[in-house]
């Protein structure tokens, strides 16, 4: 179907290439831009100086930042995918169609509240007198420093992103060819040995890319480890908050920003290399 | 299908792997039912044993001027941003649909990318840009940066709904002497309203929800999500739990009704 430019096809292209030019893209050009300009008794100055890269990257605390939020945003995908699995697992293959619907429609309903309230209704269940605590009490244990911790962090990580985790795994073991699973059956391969050498090996492609999304979503998350983690240790979106928030040093929450960016192509680039590998083309 | 499995199923894994499925779904509904009943609880300080019911704290969010503008900011955003991004989506899908180009793939990645990029580097990128050309800290600001994550979500649901149309419906009108106006309105449209619709409401909800990118460049302007990130920054207060109660009920309306109308009324029409 192809046909000449015309007035008519422009009318539905052109609106959002024109807005996600000058709204999408030159934003995260500029912000190149940015990372190369100074700042004078807090007013910035166009120019070209690379003296915000070299400061940033001359400090310890960048490149603890750095390691903390790859760790962390790693450990989270790697925990959540291992997680969600056995839950999208249960829902493609033991799960009538009927009920099969309505978990689908039921992890939906997550991305439609405030991701804000449900990580301060996990400080309820998490703080010293909160309601974990208080169970544990009725047992005679605790109470133990519950927020605060690396862990509520990951809590927050998996409220982010469990679901779509979960989704992304469900959609991808929902189209695996059914005959093969048969086939590992009827050939005597252990339950265990099925899923590992043949459900997990159809569905990479799948969850790799959810694990993916999963890195991308806590990598740049500042909202569980500033109000679960207490923002200790550090992480590099906290970092660009507050280097924004507090004063003009905009420039430099660029050089951040910049670099988190080329850590999640490297990522994303990396993973959907593994996710493909071997397949064909 | 179920019946082959039958010889391989085990109860015992079975009833673990269902057990595990409602651990999962607690594990993501406790916040939000928790978030639920302490709104209507009447201690300070949430936790268990519950006080005594109470809408103490829906009285004290809706005595709140600051809450009120924050609703109305939020509702006028999120209802020019549920326009305007399904004006652009609607376009990008038909595009897609109809039209082979050389770069429709950056085409498409621009249509689809801006939902993965983090919202901190999306919010510092549009704080300094929008500042830079003097359209920063007002309500359009927000209005701007939420079209571009919004109109992804309104191109995909849109696109689904296109590619469901028989692909001779548009020449078939052709051929019979409408234009490609005439067709797009009496033809294309009407078959494609219950996923604008639906794409409406979705961009609403998001928009809704979104405070990262908003508490970047909204400045004094705030929008309710905003002012919750504010409530949890200041002092802990179960006020959080009455907003998010009330903008959970909201979204979820407009969610339930893109979905009634996404499945409802296409299947009526539409040949699944």
């Amino acid at each position: 179907m192809r046909r000449h430019i015309s007035l008519y096809g422009l009318t539905f292209s052109l609106p959002l290439l024109i807005w996600q030019l000058l709204f999408f893209v030159f934003p995260l050009v500029f912000l190149v831009a940015l990372s190369f300009w100074t700042v004078r008794n807090f007013r910035m100055e166009p120019g070209f100086d690379t003296v915000n890269w070299v400061t940033m990257y001359g400090r310890p605390v960048f490149w603890q930042a750095y390691g903390t939020t790859l760790a962390l945003a790693a450990a989270a995908a790697a925990l959540t995918s291992a997680l969600a699995f056995p839950c999208a697992y249960a829902i493609a293959f033991k799960l009538s169609p009927a009920a099969r619907r309505w978990a689908i429609f039921l992890m939906v309903i997550p991305f439609f509240t405030s991701y804000l309230v449900r990580v301060y209704s996990w400080q309820v269940f998490l703080s010293d007198a909160g309601i974990i605590n208080v169970m544990l009490g009725w047992l005679g244990l605790g109470p133990f420093r519950l927020l605060n911790t690396v862990g509520a962090t990951m809590v927050g990580y998996l409220t982010l992103s469990f679901p779509l985790v979960v989704l992304l795994q469900l959609f991808s073991l929902v189209f695996i060819d059914r005959t093969l699973i048969e086939a590992a059956h009827n050939m005597r391969c252990g339950r265990l040995r099925t899923v590992f050498a043949v459900v997990i090996p159809s569905a990479r492609v799948g969850l790799v890319i959810a694990a993916l999304f999963s890195f991308i979503l806590c990598f740049g998350d500042f909202v569980s480890p500033i109000y679960l983690g207490g923002g200790d240790p550090t992480t590099l979106s906290i970092l660009i908050t507050d280097t924004t928030k507090s004063g003009q040093q905009w420039p430099r929450a660029a050089v951040i920003a910049l670099t988190m960016i080329a850590t999640l192509l490297v990522v994303a680039f990396l993973s959907v290399r593994f996710a493909y590998k071997g397949r064909a083309q | 299908m179920n019946q082959e499995n039958e010889l391989n199923r085990n109860p015992l894994i079975d009833g673990a792997l269902k057990l595990y499925v409602v651990l999962a779904y607690l594990f993501v509904f406790a916040p939000i039912l928790a978030s639920f009943v302490f709104s209507f609880n009447s201690d300070r300080f949430p936790s268990i044993p519950l006080g005594h019911f109470s809408t103490e704290w829906y009285r004290a969010v809706a005595a709140d001027p600051l809450v009120w503008d924050g609703l109305r900011n939020t509702l006028l955003i999120g209802g020019v941003v549920g326009v305007v991004s399904t004006a652009l989506g609607f376009g990008a899908a038909y595009t897609d649909y109809r039209y082979r180009f050389f770069g429709k793939q950056v085409y498409l990645a621009l249509a689809l990318l801006p939902p993965t990029i983090p919202v901190v580097i999306m919010g510092l990128a549009m704080l300094a840009y929008l500042s830079r050309i003097d359209l920063s800290g007002n309500a359009l600001s927000v209005i701007i940066a939420h079209v571009v994550i919004c109109a992804p979500f309104a191109m995909a649901v849109i696109r689904l709904r296109l590619s469901q149309m028989d692909p001779s419906l548009e020449p078939a009108a052709w051929n019979l002497g409408a234009s490609e106006w005439a067709t797009m309105r009496h033809v294309i449209i009407p078959f494609a309203r219950p996923a604008i619709l639906g794409a409406l409401f979705i961009t609403m909800a998001v928009s809704f929800d979104e405070f990262a990118i908003a508490w970047f460049v909204s400045g004094l302007n705030e929008t309710l999500p905003v002012k919750v990130l504010g409530f949890l920054q200041g002092q802990v207060s179960p006020r959080i739990n009455a907003i998010g109660t009330f903008v959970f009920v909201t979204s979820m309306t407009l969610v339930i009704l893109a979905q009634l109308l996404l499945s409802g009324r296409g299947t009526a029409t539409g040949k699944e």
